[in-house]
Formats: C-alpha cells, sequence, structure tokens
C-alpha cells in the first residue's frame, strides 16, 4: 500500500520489499571500544516523524535502499540506493539523491 | 462509588437502578503530586492501583492523553499465558497469570478472565523436540502446566482444525498450556481505572504529556494540554509511544523500536472455538480465539516496518486470512468486521524494562513488544513496587535498560538485536 519509488525498478508496492532498520546508525571501526559497539547495535532515536530508513528490494532487484519516510503519515519523501558510490553514479544531486 | 454484589443488584432493582454511582471521577488536574504515571493504559491504571493497595500511597495521578483503554489496551487480542523459557521472564509472567486468576475478586469488577487453555500447533519433528525441552524447562521451574499433545489428543480437543494430509501446514502435534486463555480487555480498564480511584487515585483523560521540565537529575515538572503539574516521582508507562517521551526528558536513545500490530474481530457466531489456537512456525504467526460476545478474536504477524500510525495494511489482511483459512478452513464465509492497529514498543531483545532511568525521581516501563495484554497485572505490580522502593525487585533485576551493556540478553526467540525479529 505504500509506494516504493525504487531507483532501479520504478515505483513499486512496499510488499515487494524487506524493511531494514534505522538508516542512521554509523557502525564504529571494529577496534572501537565495547561501549560505541553498544550504542551503534542497541540504541535507536526511534523518530515518530520522519526518518532514514533501509529497505532491500527482495522481489524486484535486492538492492538495498536509503527511504527517507515520515513514520506516522508512512509519505515517502527520498528514496535512493543504499550503497553511496552507486547512489552518486546513478546521477541527479552530488549527493546522488534520486527524484520522486 | 457502589460495589458490584447480589445485594446491591437486588437492591437497585427496587430502586429503578438509581443506586449506581460512576465507577471513576473526572478530577481537575492538581498543580502537584507525589507520582504521576504517564499513560492510562492496564498497565499505567494496574501500577496505581498497586501504588495505593500494595503501598499504601496516596496523591497520585495517571495521565492519559486519550481515553481510557483506548490505546493498545483496547486494541489487543486479548491472549494471557505464563509459557516463557527465560529466567526473569518465566517467574515474572507466572506471577502475573496467578495475579489475573484473582483479579475480578480483587478488582470487584467482572474481568471475564477464561482459563480455556493456549494450544500451540507443532508441524515438524524439530518444532515437537524444541517444544519438548522448553517445556520441560518451564514444569522444573514454576509452570507446572506446560503439555505437549500429540495428535490424538488434539484431535478430541479441537476437531475442527485442518488435519488433512495434503494440509498446507500439517499438524503434528500441540504445545499446551491449560491456565492459559483470554479476558475482556476494556473490563481490565475499567475495573484498574475503578478500582485505582476508589483508593484515591487522580484519573486525568485527554491530558498529553508535551514537555518534561528537569532541574539537577531530576523530573521537576511535566507540561501537559491541561496545565503544568509537579511530581515527586515519575513513571513512564506508554508502550509504542516510549521514546517521545524519552526524547522529552532529553535522554537519549532507548533499545526500542516502535512496530504496528494488526487485530481483527470477525462477526459473532455461535460457540466455535474454545481454545486459544496459536500456529507458530518460528513465530506468532497467527493465533485466535472466541470472544464471550461470538467475534473471532485474531490477528498475526507485525506489520514489519516501523511505524507510529495505528492503522494496518492490506498485504498483511491477506496474511492473516491466509493462516486463517489454512487452520481454521471453516472461517471461510465469516465476514470480518473489525480492524485495527496499535502502536508496539519492540525491544532489542524482545523483553521488556521495568527499571530506574539515568534521573533519579523517574522510572520506565516498556518494551513490551506484542505480549504487554498478558503482563499488565505483574507490569503494574512490580513497577509500582520499583517506584514505592526505589529498587528493582529481584525477578526484574535483568529487566533494566543496561542489561545489554552486561552481555544479558532476555531473548525468547533466540534472534538477535533487530525489534521486528521479535514479532
Amino acid at each position: 500500500m505504500i509506494r516504493i519509488p525504487c531507483p532501479f525498478c520504478g515505483e513499486r508496492d512496499h510488499s515487494e520489499f524487506s524493511y531494514g532498520g534505522d538508516g542512521s546508525v554509523e557502525y564504529p571501526p571494529l577496534d572501537a571500544s565495547a561501549e560505541a559497539w553498544h550504542d551503534a547495535v542497541f540504541l535507536r532515536e526511534n523518530i515518530c516523524g520522519v526518518q532514514v530508513e533501509t529497505w532491500q528490494h527482495v522481489q524486484g532487484c535486492r538492492m538495498w535502499l536509503r527511504v527517507t519516510r515520515d513514520t506516522m503519515t508512512h509519505e515517502i519523501h527520498d528514496v535512493k540506493p543504499a550503497h553511496k558510490g552507486l547512489a552518486k553514479a546513478l546521477g541527479g544531486a552530488s549527493d546522488g539523491t534520486a527524484t520522486r | 462509588m457502589t460495589r458490584f454484589s447480589a445485594w446491591n443488584v437486588i437492591r437497585n432493582a427496587f430502586n429503578d437502578q438509581k443506586g449506581w454511582t460512576r465507577q471513576w471521577r473526572d478530577p481537575e488536574l492538581k498543580p502537584e503530586y507525589d507520582i504521576v504515571i504517564v499513560g492510562g493504559g492496564l498497565h499505567g491504571l494496574a501500577t496505581a492501583y498497586y501504588l495505593a493497595k500494595n503501598h499504601g500511597l496516596k496523591n497520585i495521578a495517571i495521565l492519559e492523553k486519550g481515553w481510557l483503554g483506548g490505546g493498545n489496551g483496547g486494541r489487543n487480542t486479548t491472549i494471557v499465558r505464563s509459557n516463557y523459557a527465560c529466567p526473569g521472564n518465566r517467574e515474572f509472567y507466572e506471577h502475573s497469570l496467578k495475579l489475573w486468576e484473582n483479579m475480578s475478586h480483587d478488582l470487584n469488577y467482572n474481568v471475564m478472565f477464561s482459563q480455556r487453555s493456549h494450544i500451540t500447533l507443532l508441524h515438524t519433528p524439530g518444532a515437537i523436540d524444541n517444544t519438548a525441552r522448553n517445556y520441560n524447562i518451564m514444569r522444573k521451574t514454576g509452570t507446572p502446566d506446560t503439555e505437549l499433545w500429540g495428535l490424538d489428543q488434539l484431535k478430541e480437543t479441537v476437531p475442527h482444525l485442518n488435519y488433512s494430509a495434503d494440509a498446507r501446514f500439517p499438524i503434528m502435534g500441540a504445545a499446551v498450556q491449560k491456565r492459559a486463555g483470554t479476558a475482556r480487555h476494556d473490563a481490565v480498564a475499567w475495573g484498574y481505572a475503578r478500582a485505582a480511584d476508589m483508593l484515591g487515585v487522580d484519573i486525568i483523560q485527554n491530558c498529553e504529556v508535551t514537555g518534561v521540565t528537569r532541574k539537577g537529575g531530576k523530573v521537576v515538572s511535566l507540561s501537559t494540554s491541561r496545565g503544568v503539574v509537579r511530581a515527586g516521582k515519575v513513571g513512564f508507562a506508554v508502550a509504542g509511544n516510549t521514546s517521545r517521551l524519552w526524547g522529552m526528558a532529553d535522554l537519549g536513545r532507548l533499545p526500542i523500536e516502535s512496530h504496528k500490530l494488526q487485530a481483527f474481530v470477525s462477526e459473532p457466531l455461535k460457540p466455535l472455538l474454545d481454545q486459544v489456537v496459536v500456529f507458530g512456525v518460528g513465530g506468532a504467526h497467527f493465533y485466535i480465539s472466541q470472544s464471550d460476545k461470538g467475534g473471532m478474536v485474531f490477528g498475526g504477524d507485525i506489520d514489519w516496518y516501523k511505524s507510529y500510525a495505528q492503522r494496518g495494511n492490506l498485504p498483511i489482511v491477506q496474511d492473516v486470512a491466509e493462516a486463517a483459512m489454512s487452520v481454521l478452513p471453516c472461517l471461510g464465509r465469516v465476514k470480518l468486521l473489525r480492524h485495527w492497529s496499535g502502536v508496539m514498543d519492540m525491544s532489542m531483545d524482545g523483553s521488556f524494562f521495568i527499571c530506574k532511568t539515568p534521573l533519579d525521581n523517574l522510572y520506565l516501563n516498556a518494551g513490551w513488544n506484542y505480549g504487554g495484554f498478558k503482563a499488565s497485572p505483574a507490569s503494574g505490580w512490580y513497577f509500582a513496587d520499583l517506584i514505592a522502593n526505589d529498587r528493582p525487585h529481584r525477578v526484574v533485576e535483568n529487566h533494566d535498560l543496561k542489561r545489554f551493556e552486561r552481555g544479558v540478553n532476555i531473548d525468547e526467540r533466540g534472534a538477535g538485536p533487530d525489534p521486528k525479529l521479535h514479532g
């Protein structure tokens, strides 16, 4: 019912995708402290409103996507490939923002 | 407030029913309370009740942003059970079940708790082995009524499941807890509200907390839609909205993600299913029972993506309908009457938090995932105990926010730190 515009496949129903998780998490280097790793693995902002999250287009191209979505209204503001290099290569803005 | 008793029923029959009084007051928000519980759901109401009853405390308020029973308290599928395997969980849920057994008498309110058995269908030899191991643990650690049934015993008890050899999910046996069952969720909300009000608790509805004022490591006051209230101690019991309040108190992040879970009720039917039947396959994939009004009450998986929306999506409706048909094919012509969704606080290991917080006088009750209803009485009991004594009870000593730092995961499913996998 939520339409997600996959940059590779076009607009599809959300049931073709699998939700990943909070896309704003930055995982620390492998040799970082246990505390830094605990925070990255276990703690979440859990925003009510617009957040960045990951989805995988499992029934389509199987690419991971970074989606900016409102968690109260489900409105999608932006979708781009999760892989930063791919996002840039796909054109558009220099940060790889896809057009809706 | 009139007690419910045979004498009062007879008396009011000759009195044009004029002797009944309102079940709880509708007081104005006072400027200050000793204890403020944010969240007027089943857990918040139970907490206030036990603070008054077990600890003799007065001057308590419950702040509810909507109406009593309008949150997850009114949106669940009413299942009560205590078949949990992890230490900490098993003592807690077993205590909760015992509180359920006496709740109607304790609250002087018929919550219609019906111990009708909880039957989890098993479809593979591995599932049977796993159940045998888990249920043996439970039998040895305080839950004596967990049983493993073969096909014959199951067919005799619930004859109309899909036992055909070419069923989509052939049934091999079942994991059963006989003392488990269902209750009328609205009655639990109203029963606790009435009993708490009788003991002097102020229940303030339509009162949304919009800000938390801190000073020197303590909460000083709460800003609400009905005014500012100062509090000696504050408890948060707001389920899926926990992170929002946590953010108002400027406390950072939590091991919680909010997800939505849908539930369904069919048109009323004559008695069709006497037990709670669950179709597991690696999770709570589908569960169904029949309410005393006759409607089939059922649900399935969480919607899988994060949401605060309290409304479901159609792919899950189809999913749940398919599961229903594969388990109870006789439901094919039954009409769906009501459908709704709640916001749930999914935690990183699928288990709850009843604990102190970085602020001295703030206490947290959260992380109930999709299983908060059965926990309601014990949640109130142990949260009240924590708030009154300023230290957690031994039973919930590992149910704190710092358990992951200690390497403790209370993970019934064994699914790891991904909230959606605990649904």
